[in-house]
């Protein structure tokens, strides 16, 4: 890992990578789009309104690893002092908070239609709408550092502590009844039948390659900031 | 102890805590968080006619009737343990139907009916394509 731990090396990596993550990752949201728009069959129950399931659940997925990420960030920035891991945890802190917000979206649209009301305070929605707030309140403390490119700690223990919330979101609906049905995707298989799923398993990938070209985006833009910053002071010092 | 173990000890001792802390709390909420009432729990823990509470379980088959006003409807409320009778005036969501879950918000009335203001529909985490003659009829018929 400390391999990375140079910039300049991580930017010779990431420079390339990003067209082809963004790229790649939007072909295959398309493709997967497009599949699920025209191709799929409806559900028996629910009619064509169980197509929002190819942007719902790739979107509140990414919001919920985006936040694992920020814990993996938090750790490595403040046990390894990993010269990257604040810059990564501030890069996903905003793509993070989009997605969230898209997956909190489009369910409120999904259950319009199947449960008959936009939102109800039960424990999945209350969760996931935390988890949206936790990134402001992220985004509001890594904005606030003083720190070279915003990696500041506070940041990075409230991206610890803050990842109390993900268990509570994926098994919400286990422990208290509750509007949202339980999980569909267990180790033990999927209750999804395979003509439906498929086209959001391609949706998930393609959303993952797209937010890991935005992190990568957002990581250079970071890094490129606290350069400008030094080769300024230098200049107005020398 | 070299100074990045100690950091890393701390961090595994501040995750741990964080983790216990939150379990806690979980625990504490653990009846509070539910968003309704089961009948079996009614059953054991009546609620008393006017206070507005939610109520849900499955409804049961062959129970749902529609009153000649055209408006309202009853049906029964089951978990496999008890049942609960309830009546709603309004529109129904549409996957609100028998043997599928519901979730409906309102009191008991004196004689023990539920009276819903709302009606939320729940369903299950199955997702498949409709049965084929279903999908040829449809054919036929546009």
């Amino acid at each position: 890992m400390h391999g990375f731990a140079n910039p300049t090396r991580f930017l010779n990596i990431a420079r390339p990578l990003t067209p082809w993550f963004l790229v790649l990752g939007l072909a295959t949201i398309a493709f997967a789009l497009g599949a699920g728009l025209f191709y799929t069959p409806p559900d028996y129950l629910q009619g064509d309104s169980v197509r929002i399931m190819y942007v719902h659940v790739p979107t509140i997925w990414l919001g919920m690893a985006g936040w694992a990420g920020i814990l993996v960030a938090g750790v490595m920035q403040l046990v390894w002092k990993h010269p990257l891991a604040g810059i990564a945890g501030r890069a996903i802190a905003v793509p993070g908070a989009m997605f969230t917000a898209l997956g909190l979206i489009t369910g409120s649209i999904w259950g319009r239609p199947t449960w008959g009301t936009w939102w109800v305070w039960d424990g999945r929605l209350t969760s996931a709408l935390v988890l949206f707030f936790l990134y402001l309140g992220y985004i509001a403390l890594a904005s606030a550092s003083e720190e070279q490119g915003g990696t500041s700690k506070m940041a990075a223990i409230f991206g610890i502590v803050g990842a109390i919330n993900l268990p509570i979101i994926h098994y919400s609906v286990t422990w208290w009844n509750s509007i949202h049905q339980v999980q569909s995707i267990t180790l033990q298989g999927s209750t999804i039948d395979m003509a439906i799923l498929w086209p959001m398993l391609v949706s998930m990938a393609g959303f993952t390659l797209l937010f890991a070209a935005i992190v990568l985006m957002r990581m250079r833009t970071i890094i490129a900031g606290v350069r400008i910053e030094a080769r300024l002071r230098r200049m107005a010092e020398g | 102890m070299k100074a990045k173990h100690q950091r890393l000890t701390l961090a595994v001792i501040a995750v741990v805590a964080v983790i216990g802390a939150g379990f806690l709390a979980l625990a504490g909420l653990r009846d509070n968080a539910a968003l309704f009432r089961t009948p079996a729990e009614i059953a054991v823990e009546p609620v008393p006619p006017g206070q507005s509470i939610r109520l849900g379980g499955m409804v049961a088959e062959g129970s749902i009737e529609h009153l000649p006003d055209g408006v309202t409807i009853t049906f029964i409320v089951e978990d496999g343990e008890a049942t609960v009778p309830v009546r709603f005036s309004g529109i129904t969501p549409d996957l609100f139907q028998e043997n599928s879950g519901v979730v409906a918000e309102g009191a008991f009335d004196a004689n023990g009916v539920f009276i819903a203001d709302n009606i939320l529909a729940k369903h299950d985490e199955n997702y498949m394509p409709p049965p084929m003659e279903d999908m040829a009829s449809e054919a036929t018929a546009s």
